[in-house]
C-alpha cells in the first residue's frame, strides 16, 4: 500500500535533511578549515543579533515580573518573586524565547541568503573558484549558530533579569544586590547547565535547517521566499521538539 | 557605424592547433529526460566554438559537465588532457584555474565589492601574491573590461552590462587557457549584447584563450564563433561555420537562421 503523498514528501525531506546533516559531520571537521569565514559568521550571527535579542529579553523579564506579581500577592509569597522569575528565565523561558527569536532572524536570513546564492549560480561560481561551497557556506554558518546561540542566551538571561529587577521596582523597592542575591540563591548548578547545553542543540538545529532549506532552494525567487519561510517554521518547531526531549532526558536523569 | 556583418570572424584554421577540450559520446539524463545523448565535440587551441540550441536543449548541462559541476552518466570529457569526470576535488581545482566560466546570471557575490569578487578566485586557488600585486592584477583586469572605476562598488550598484563585464573580469583574473561562456548576452539589450560580444573577442585575443560559447543569440554567435555546433536532440546535429550552416537546407538547422 502506497503512503499518502504528504507522508512521502515528509519522509523524503527528513531523509534528505539527515543526509545533509551527515555531510556536515563528514566534511565539517576535515581541512581545509574556513576559520576567517567562521569568525565573520560569528560576527553576523552573534553580534548583529544582540540588539534584537537584548530588547526582547529585557521586555520578557519586565513583563513576566509584572504578570507574576498579582498571583504571588494572592498567595502571600511576593517576596519569592525574584527567585521565581530567575528560575523561569534561566531554565526555560530565556533559552526557548531567545531560540525562537534567533530562528526567526537567523534561520530566515540564512535560508534566504543561501537560496538566493543558489538560484543566481553563486554557489556554482564558488565551486569553480576552488572553494568547497558546503564547507565555506554551510559548515561555517552552522558552527557559528551553534556557538553563538548559547552566548546570546546567557546575555539575554542577564538582560531579562535586569528587566525583572526594574519590574520589581515599579511597585516596590528592592536593591540591586538583594534582588540578584535572591535570584542566585534560588538557582542551582543543575538549573543552569542543562539549560545552557540545550541551547547548543537549538543553535545547531536553526543553523542546519536554514542552510538545508537555502542550499536546496529551487524555482527561482519564489523558491527563495519559500526557503526562508520554511526555515523559520521548521527550526521553530525543532526548538520545541528538542526542548521536550531535553526536559524528558533531564527528568529521567533526575537533574531537577 | 559598425555593423554585425563587419564583426563576423574570419575562418581561423591556420591558428588551430591541438584540442584543449575533447568530448566523446557524452550521455546525461535527469530521470526520464535524456538531455545529452551521444554528444561529441572537439575544441582546439585558439578556436572559438559556439554551441547553438533551443532553450532546454542541454547547452548549460553540457558546459556544467565540462567544468565538473555535473557528472555525466557516461562518455568522456577531456579538458587540457585531463579526464574531468575521474578527477578528485584537488585535481579538478587545478584544471579549473585554467578554465574561466562566465555564468549566465553572472554569479557575482552580492555581499562582496567588485575588488573582493575579483580577489576571491585568486585567494581560493592559493595564487601567491603580495597585497600590492593582487591589487595591481585586479586593476589591470578591470581596465581590460573598461570598468576600473567600479573597483569599490557593490554588484547591486552596477547595470546588467557592467555586471557582465565584471563577471568576465573575474574569470579572466586567473589568466585562463579556456573560456566557457554560458549565454553571455542573454538578458541584455541588443547594443549591450553587441558590446559584450566585441569584448569577448578582444579579451580572447589579448589573453590568447580558446572559447566555448553556449548561446541561442545568432548575433553573438556570428560575431564571436569560428565554428558552430548545433545541439539538437541531445547530440551534435550539425557542425560548420556560420555561412556553411546558413546554406544548410535541413529544416532543423534552417529554423535558427530564419
Amino acid at each position: 500500500m502506497a503512503l499518502p503523498k504528504t507522508w512521502q514528501s515528509f519522509l523524503d525531506e527528513t531523509g534528505d535533511m539527515s543526509r545533509f546533516t551527515g555531510r556536515f559531520f563528514a566534511q565539517g571537521f576535515k581541512p581545509r578549515y574556513e576559520f576567517s569565514e567562521f569568525i565573520h559568521q560569528c560576527f553576523i550571527i552573534g553580534f548583529k543579533s544582540l540588539p534584537l535579542i537584548g530588547l526582547t529579553g529585557f521586555i520578557m523579564g519586565l513583563v513576566l515580573t509584572m504578570q507574576l506579581r498579582p498571583s504571588l500577592i494572592d498567595y502571600g509569597v511576593e517576596s519569592q518573586l525574584p527567585a521565581m522569575v530567575g528560575i523561569a528565565i534561566v531554565r526555560e523561558i530565556g533559552p526557548v524565547v531567545t531560540a525562537l527569536i534567533f530562528a526567526g532572524k537567523i534561520g530566515s536570513s540564512i535560508g534566504a541568503e543561501l537560496g538566493s546564492m543558489k538560484v543566481t549560480e553563486q554557489i556554482d561560481a564558488m565551486e569553480v573558484s576552488g572553494t568547497n561551497p558546503f564547507k565555506y557556506l554551510v559548515v561555517t554558518r552552522v558552527l557559528a549558530a551553534t556557538v553563538m546561540l548559547p552566548v546570546l542566551v546567557i546575555l539575554s538571561d542577564a538582560i531579562s533579569l535586569y528587566g525583572s529587577y526594574l519590574g520589581v521596582n515599579i511597585r516596590a523597592t528592592t536593591s540591586f544586590q538583594l534582588f540578584f542575591k535572591q535570584v542566585f540563591d534560588a538557582l542551582s548548578f543543575s538549573d543552569v547547565w542543562p539549560a545552557v547545553i540545550k541551547t547548543f542543540f537549538f543553535g545547531f538545529a536553526v543553523g542546519m535547517v536554514g542552510c538545508y532549506k537555502g542550499y536546496n532552494s529551487r524555482k527561482g525567487t519564489e523558491g527563495v521566499g519559500r526557503s526562508a519561510n520554511s526555515a523559520v517554521v521548521v527550526s521553530s518547531l525543532l526548538v520545541f521538539i528538542i526542548d521536550l526531549v531535553v526536559v524528558q532526558v533531564t527528568d529521567l536523569l533526575g537533574i531537577n | 557605424m559598425e555593423t554585425v556583418q563587419e564583426t563576423i570572424r574570419p575562418p581561423v584554421h591556420e591558428k588551430v592547433q591541438e584540442p584543449v577540450i575533447t568530448i566523446r559520446h557524452l550521455y546525461k539524463s535527469f530521470g526520464a529526460n535524456k538531455v545529452l545523448a551521444d554528444f561529441s565535440l572537439e575544441l582546439k587551441k585558439g578556436e572559438n566554438v559556439a554551441v547553438l540550441g533551443k532553450s532546454g536543449s542541454g547547452k548549460s548541462v553540457l558546459i556544467k559537465c565540462i567544468i565538473g559541476l555535473l557528472k555525466p552518466d557516461s562518455g568522456e570529457i577531456n579538458v587540457l588532457g585531463q579526464p574531468v569526470a575521474n578527477l578528485d576535488h584537488d585535481e579538478l581545482d587545478r584544471i579549473r584555474v585554467k578554465v574561466g566560466f562566465l555564468f549566465q546570471s553572472n554569479a557575482l557575490y552580492d555581499s562582496m565589492t567588485v575588488r573582493e569578487n575579483l580577489e576571491f578566485p585568486m585567494r581560493r586557488h592559493w595564487i601567491k601574491m603580495t597585497p600590492g600585486e593582487s591589487s595591481d592584477r585586479v586593476m589591470e583586469t578591470l581596465k581590460n573590461v573598461g570598468l576600473a572605476h567600479t573597483v569599490d562598488m557593490m554588484p547591486v550598484e552596477l547595470s546588467g552590462g557592467m555586471r557582465k563585464r565584471i563577471a568576465l573580469a573575474r574569470t579572466l583574473i586567473l589568466n585562463p587557457d579556456i573560456m566557457l561562456y554560458d549565454e553571455p548576452t542573454t538578458g541584455l539589450d541588443p547594443i549591450t549584447g553587441k558590446e559584450i560580444s566585441k569584448l569577448m573577442m578582444e579579451v580572447g585575443e589579448k589573453y590568447n584563450t580558446s572559447s566555448l560559447i553556449i548561446s541561442h543569440d545568432m548575433n553573438c554567435i556570428r560575431a564571436t564563433a569560428d565554428r558552430i555546433v548545433m545541439l539538437i536532440d541531445g547530440k551534435c546535429y550539425a557542425d560548420g561555420s556560420y555561412e556553411e550552416l546558413k546554406r544548410n537546407n535541413d529544416p532543423k538547422v534552417k529554423q535558427f537562421f530564419e
